[in-house]
């Protein structure tokens, strides 16, 4: 009896699982088809640009059903890489990230909206220092389709500015270089 | 003015490479410490770590000589009433003072060229990025080296306490001329009263 339970719960399953989970995409961090980047004015004078090298998300789109979609991404903080281990350790410390404290900074959207010019607005929950706060992503939906192996895939560009005193990151560096603009490019592989 | 060492004193070369190492060890430990909680609009925060990794470069020079003449020259014989506990106490201190020094410069050098930067020894040479360790387990280089340059940085001070504090207690305590021999090269026997008794 137990195994016809068991059996009729991995059928069912198998077969409503398309059907709420088609449309599940997992960031290709694999083939490195996913970046996220950061950009802070030195002095006022230039711009200063890095990354966090290692992150993982997944993400789900229903073209039918836009606004159920749902975003999420984990980043490793100690993978910031400005392209100066001087500076990147700075960064790591107390001063900025704090890694050994905040090893992890987080996003969950909460809502995605379709905006006009295959562009969308997604709101959600960014974690960063160890404080929650809500954002707004300005989306850019890049392209989706099949990919050359098999697979199919979707991408998609955001870009948003953070205050770093309202994650509680209050190095002064300057009155030009309080905002930090965060952008990402993250493609997904449909699952 | 030997320059030599003898059996029974530090020559003056001996002498004057140990307090340059001495002023260097404290200078690097406040400047490292001061200059890591510098504001960034402070005139010292690109001057400061720049001497500290120059002085730092420049003491690992006069540390592997120091190194090579204790090795290859004799040193002074320790006094005849140092016991052999005290003899034995202050070698392996004395090993270990060396050997922490050289582990700071070495762990700083991996933090500065972590990247394949040089680094730069004030406006005189440069010394080349060599090895370039892939982070372990997700830490990078520069964070692995700056652990190991912090807390070695520690224990050296806590050495150096603990050698300040055996020199002052053979000068206090056993009255005796083991400070006096490595301040005063010159005199060719340093006695003091307490040991013609």
């Amino acid at each position: 009896m137990k195994q016809i339970y068991r059996t009729a719960i991995v059928v069912l399953a198998l077969v409503f699982a398309p059907l709420s989970f088609a449309d599940n995409y997992k960031v290709d961090v694999k083939g490195a088809h996913a970046f996220i980047q950061f950009k802070i004015k030195h002095l006022g004078y230039s711009w200063l640009t890095g990354r966090f090298n290692t992150f993982d998300g997944q993400f789900s789109y229903d073209e039918k059903k836009p606004s159920a979609a749902k975003v999420t991404i984990d980043i490793d903080t100690a993978s910031i890489d400005s392209n100066h281990a001087e500076r990147d350790k700075h960064l790591r410390g107390k001063d900025f990230l704090n890694v050994s404290k905040f090893p992890k900074a987080t996003f969950v959207s909460t809502s995605f909206k379709n905006l006009d010019g295959g562009k969308a607005e997604l709101k959600g929950e960014l974690t960063l220092h160890g404080v929650t706060k809500m954002i707004t992503i300005d989306v850019d939906h890049v392209g989706h389709g099949k990919d050359p192996w098999g697979g199919y895939r979707r991408g998609l560009a955001g870009t948003t500015t953070l205050k770093l005193k309202d994650f509680g990151i209050d190095y002064n560096l300057g009155p030009a270089s309080t905002e930090v603009e965060l952008s990402f490019g993250i493609e997904g592989i449909r699952q | 003015m030997p320059i030599n060492n003898r059996p029974t004193h530090w020559g003056w070369l001996a002498v004057l490479m140990h307090w340059s190492t001495a002023l260097c060890v404290f200078g690097l430990f406040t400047l490292g410490l001061w200059m890591t909680g510098l504001d960034y609009y402070s005139p010292w925060y690109k001057q400061g770590p720049w001497i500290h990794k120059s002085i730092g470069v420049l003491l690992l020079l006069l540390t592997l000589l120091r190194l090579f003449m204790r090795l290859s020259l004799k040193a002074p014989l320790p006094l005849e009433s140092h016991k052999s506990g005290e003899r034995m106490a202050a070698k392996a201190t004395h090993m270990l003072l060396y050997a922490l020094i050289l582990i700071i410069i070495m762990s700083g050098y991996l933090i500065s060229t972590a990247d394949g930067r040089s680094i730069e020894v004030f406006s005189w040479f440069s010394v080349p990025a060599t090895i370039t360790i892939t982070g372990i387990q997700g830490e990078a280089q520069e964070e692995l080296a700056g652990s190991l340059h912090w807390y070695s940085a520690c224990i050296l001070m806590g050495l150096v306490g603990l050698h300040i504090l055996g020199a002052l207690k053979h000068h206090i305590v056993d009255k005796d001329t083991t400070l006096l021999r490595m301040l005063r090269p010159y005199a060719n026997k340093v006695i003091r009263k307490s040991q013609l008794k």
